[in-house]
C-alpha cells in the first residue's frame, strides 16, 4: 500500500517552502487592490481608429490625468483607470479623447467612492473570518463523536489557511509582475476555495472516522494512511473534473472572470494537496504528540514499509 | 428493469422532460414564462448606488424620507420603459437602482438623482442682506411670503402635479404649472410685491437656464394666484422638467457613490463566451467520466444531463438573475456535481472488489458514501451563505450574490441527482444483462488497489 503518511515531514517541508515564498512575495509586493477595494473609476472604451497605448497615455496626461493607468485589452479596446470621475468629468474626458482620436464608444464604466471601497474591504475580511469560524464549528460538530473533535476542525482550518495563503501569495506575485489587481471576484474566489478545500478534507476525515469505528488498526497512522489511499482516486478525480470546468471558464470567458478562475485553479490544486498531504498528517502529528519532533529535530524519517 | 425501480425511473424521466421543456428555448418563454433572467453584466445596463443625505430630515422619519425618495425614483424610471428595474433600499441611507438595458447613464443619472426643486428668488435691493444666488442678473435671495405667521419660501413644493408643456401661436414654449392652496396664497403676496420687477427661478445652486443658456428671469406683470408659466426653456428641458415635477419631489439630496455600466454589446459577448465555456467544460467532464468509470461513467453522463437541465429549469422558475459570475458558479458546480457520483462509484468499486453482487455493491456504496457527500457539501453551503450576505451588503453586488446562489443551487441539485437519479439508473442497469459484465465497471484498475 502506498505510504503517504510516512512522508509527512517532506510534505510539511514542501508546504513550508511554498508558504515562505508566498509570505516573502506578500511582504515584497503586497496585493494591488482594484477600484472596488480602493475607490476610483474605470472606463473601458473602444476606438475605431488605431490608437497606441503610449499616445493615449500622453493625451490623458495632457488632459490632467497624470496618474491614469492605461491597459490595452483588445483590438482598439482600452481600459483607463483614474481617480473617481464625476459624470461631467467623464463626459468631458470622452469628448476630449473623441476629438483627438476619432469616434469612441464606451463599453463599460465603473465608479466606486472611497466610502464604498472601505466598506467592501472591511466586509470581505469579516466574511472570510466568519466563514473560517463557521467551518471550524461545523467540523468540530460533525466529528463530535470522535475523541478530540476540535483537532479535526483545527487541522481542516490549517489546511484551508494554507490554501488561501498560497492563492493570496501567488496573486501578489501576479500583481507584482503582471499588475493583476484584486477585486470582489478575487474575494469570492477565495471564499469558494475555503469551501472547496474543506470539502476535500472532510471526505478524507470522514473515511478516517469510518475506519476508526471499524477498528481496522490500533495504530492511528495506519488508519489514516488506509483512509488516504482509499479516498485518493476520488480526491484526484473530483479535482480533475473541477479543474476542467474552471480551465474552460478561464480560456473561453477570459478577462472579466480571470480573477475568479485563477484563484479557483490555485485553490483546487493547493486544496487537493493540503487535503491529502497536510490536514491528515497534521492530525497524526497532533494525535501522536510529535510537535516537538516537528520543530526541534528536522531529522526526516527514512521510513519504509 | 425490476418492478421496484420502475416507478422512480418513470418519475425521473417525467421530471427530466418537464425540466427540458421549461428550459427550452433558453431566451424565450413558453406558457407565459420569461426567458432566463440575465444580470446587468450580460444584457447591458446600469447599477447605481446612491447615498441619501438624511442630515436635514427630522429624526425618526429617515425611513419615510428614504421610501419617499424610492417611490419618486420608481415613477421617474417608469419613463424609461425599462423592463424589470430594481429600486431598493440598502442599509440605513442607501438606494440601489438597477436599470437593465440602459447604458446611456448620463441621462439616467441626471433624471434619477435630480432633486427637481425649483426655488423662486427676488433681487436684493437693500444693504446687508445675504445673497443665496449670484449671477449676471444680480444678487438674489429666496422670495418669501408669510403663511400662518411663518415666513415661507416660494418653491415648486407648492406645484400641483399636473404641469405640462405647450406652445402659443408664435411658437413660444411654456411650462405651465398650477399652485396648490398654500402656493397661491404665497404667490399672490409675492407677485403683488414684485410687480414690474424680475423674479429668478433656481434649481439647486444655479439658475434655471433657458434655450440660449441665459438664466430665466421673468418680469412680473400681474398678480399670479392660481397658475403660472415658465417661458424660454428648450423643448427637451421643459418636457423633462415637467415629467420630474409631476413625478414628485425627492425629499432628500442623493449622491451617487457607486456606478457600473456595461454596454449591451459587451454583454452579448459574455453570454456567447460563457455558454461555450460551460459546454466545453461539460463535455470534458463527461468524457473523463466515461473513460475512467466506463459503464457507470455513461450513467453519470445521463445523470449530469438531468442535472444541467433541472438546474437551468430552477434558474428559470425562481427566477435567478444570471450574471457572469453566476454562470461561473454554475459551471463550477458542474465540476463539483460529479463529485457525489465519483464518491459513490469509488465506494461501489471497493464493494465489488470485496466480491459483492452488483445490487449489494450499489446499496452499500450509496449508504457508505452518503455521510461524506452530506458533510462535505454542508461546508460549501456555509460558504455560499456567507458569500450571499457579503454580496448583499454595501452595494448589493449582483455578481457575488449570483455566484453564491448558483453554486448553492448547483450543489443541492447535485446531491439529489447523485443519490436519486444515479442510483436508480444503476439499479435499472443491474437488472439488465450489461450489468453482469464486471469489466464494464473497471473494478480492477485505477489507483487504490493493492
Amino acid at each position: 500500500m502506498t505510504d503517504i503518511v510516512g512522508k509527512r515531514f517532506w510534505f510539511f517541508l514542501a508546504s513550508g517552502i511554498i508558504i515562505l515564498f508566498c509570505i516573502i512575495s506578500l511582504a515584497n509586493f503586497g496585493l494591488k487592490p482594484g477600484i472596488e477595494l480602493s475607490s476610483g473609476s474605470m472606463l473601458t472604451v473602444n476606438f475605431e481608429q488605431t490608437v497606441t497605448e503610449a499616445d493615449l497615455k500622453q493625451e490623458l496626461a495632457s488632459l490632467g490625468y497624470t496618474g491614469a493607468i492605461v491597459q490595452r485589452t483588445g483590438e482598439g479596446n482600452f481600459l483607463i483607470r483614474t481617480g473617481e470621475l464625476t459624470g461631467e468629468a467623464k463626459t468631458a474626458l470622452e469628448d476630449a479623447l473623441g476629438a483627438k482620436f476619432g469616434p469612441i464608444t464606451e463599453a463599460e464604466f465603473y465608479s466606486v467612492s472611497p466610502m464604498i471601497a472601505a466598506e467592501t474591504a472591511r466586509n470581505a475580511y469579516i466574511a472570510i473570518g466568519v466563514a473560517t469560524v463557521g467551518i471550524l464549528l461545523y467540523i468540530t460538530w460533525a466529528f463530535r463523536k470522535m475523541p478530540n473533535p476540535f483537532r479535526y476542525g483545527t487541522c481542516a482550518i490549517i489546511a484551508l489557511g494554507h490554501d488561501a495563503l498560497v492563492a493570496v501569495g501567488i496573486f501578489s506575485v501576479l500583481g507584482g509582475t503582471l499588475g493583476w489587481e484584486i477585486n470582489l471576484m478575487f474575494i469570492t474566489g477565495i471564499l469558494a476555495v475555503v469551501g472547496y478545500s474543506v470539502n476535500n478534507t472532510v471526505v478524507v476525515f470522514d473515511r478516517i472516522r469510518e475506519n476508526l469505528s471499524k477498528g481496522i488498526s490500533t495504530n492511528f497512522e495506519v488508519v489514516v494512511n488506509t483512509s488516504l489511499v482509499e479516498t485518493l482516486s476520488r480526491s484526484l478525480n473530483t479535482s480533475l473534473t473541477t479543474l476542467f470546468v474552471v480551465l474552460a471558464l478561464l480560456l473561453f470567458v477570459g478577462a472579466s472572470i480571470q480573477n475568479l478562475a485563477v484563484v479557483l485553479i490555485i485553490g483546487i490544486v493547493a486544496g487537493t494537496f493540503s487535503s491529502i498531504c497536510i490536514a491528515p498528517n497534521l492530525l497524526i502529528v497532533w494525535e501522536k504528540g510529535e510537535w516537538g519532533r516537528l520543530f526541534r529535530r528536522r531529522r526526516l524519517p527514512a521510513k519504509s514499509q | 428493469m425490476t418492478r421496484k425501480n420502475r416507478l422512480p425511473f418513470i418519475i425521473i424521466s417525467i421530471i427530466f422532460v418537464i425540466a427540458v421543456l421549461v428550459v427550452l428555448p433558453i431566451n424565450k418563454g413558453i406558457l407565459g414564462q420569461r426567458g432566463i433572467r440575465l444580470g446587468l453584466d450580460l444584457q447591458g445596463g446600469t447599477h447605481m448606488v446612491y447615498r441619501a443625505d438624511l442630515s436635514g430630515v427630522e429624526p425618526g422619519t429617515e425611513a419615510e424620507a428614504l421610501n419617499g425618495a424610492i417611490a419618486v425614483i420608481e415613477k421617474r424610471v417608469d419613463v424609461f420603459g425599462v423592463t424589470e428595474p430594481v429600486i431598493q433600499r440598502l442599509g440605513e441611507d442607501r438606494i440601489v437602482v438597477q436599470l437593465p438595458g440602459i447604458s446611456e447613464t448620463e441621462e439616467a443619472k441626471e433624471r434619477i438623482g435630480r432633486m427637481a426643486l425649483l426655488e423662486f428668488g427676488e433681487l436684493i435691493e437693500g444693504e446687508g442682506e445675504e445673497a443665496k444666488w449670484v449671477n449676471e442678473r444680480g444678487e438674489w435671495k429666496p422670495a418669501t411670503g408669510v403663511i400662518d405667521g411663518e415666513e415661507v419660501a416660494l418653491t415648486s413644493v407648492f406645484f400641483k402635479e399636473n404641469t405640462y408643456v405647450t406652445t402659443d401661436n408664435f411658437g413660444r414654449l411654456f411650462l405651465i404649472f398650477e399652485w396648490d392652496e398654500k402656493g397661491s396664497q404665497l404667490s399672490e403676496e409675492i407677485t403683488g410685491r414684485l410687480i414690474n420687477k424680475p423674479m429668478g427661478i433656481f434649481e439647486g445652486d444655479s439658475a434655471l437656464l433657458g434655450d440660449e443658456g441665459m438664466p430665466i428671469t421673468p418680469i412680473v406683470r400681474s398678480i399670479i394666484t392660481d397658475r403660472g408659466q415658465i417661458e424660454g426653456l428648450s423643448l427637451s428641458e421643459a418636457t423633462e422638467l415637467s415629467r420630474l415635477l409631476n413625478a414628485g419631489r425627492i425629499p432628500v439630496p442623493l449622491t451617487p457613490i457607486y456606478e457600473q455600466t456595461v454596454s449591451p454589446i459587451l454583454g452579448s459577448d459574455f453570454i456567447r463566451m460563457s455558454l461555450q465555456a460551460g459546454l466545453i467544460g461539460l463535455i470534458l467532464v463527461l468524457l473523463f467520466m466515461m473513460i475512467y468509470y466506463r459503464l457507470p461513467g455513461v450513467l453519470a453522463t445521463g445523470a449530469l444531463m438531468f442535472y444541467v437541465s433541472s438546474v437551468l429549469a430552477i434558474f428559470k422558475l425562481i427566477p435567478v438573475t444570471l450574471t457572469l459570475a453566476g454562470i461561473g458558479g454554475f459551471v463550477l458546480s458542474i465540476g463539483m456535481a460529479v463529485d457525489a457520483n465519483i464518491l459513490i462509484f469509488e465506494r461501489m468499486k471497493e464493494e465489488l472488489r470485496l466480491g459483492r453482487t452488483l445490487g449489494a455493491a450499489i446499496d452499500t456504496g450509496f449508504s457508505r458514501a452518503w455521510p461524506a457527500i452530506r458533510d462535505s457539501n454542508i461546508t460549501t453551503f456555509i460558504v455560499c451563505g456567507i458569500l450571499y450576505l457579503l454580496g448583499s451588503r454595501v452595494i448589493a453586488s449582483a455578481p457575488v450574490m449570483g455566484f453564491a446562489v448558483t453554486l448553492a443551487i448547483g450543489v443541492a441539485v447535485s446531491m439529489f441527482t447523485a443519490v436519486v437519479v444515479t442510483r436508480t439508473f444503476l439499479f435499472v442497469l443491474a437488472g439488465t444483462r450489461l450489468g453482469q459484465k464486471t469489466s464494464l465497471f473497471r473494478v480492477y484498475s485505477g489507483k487504490g488497489n493493492d
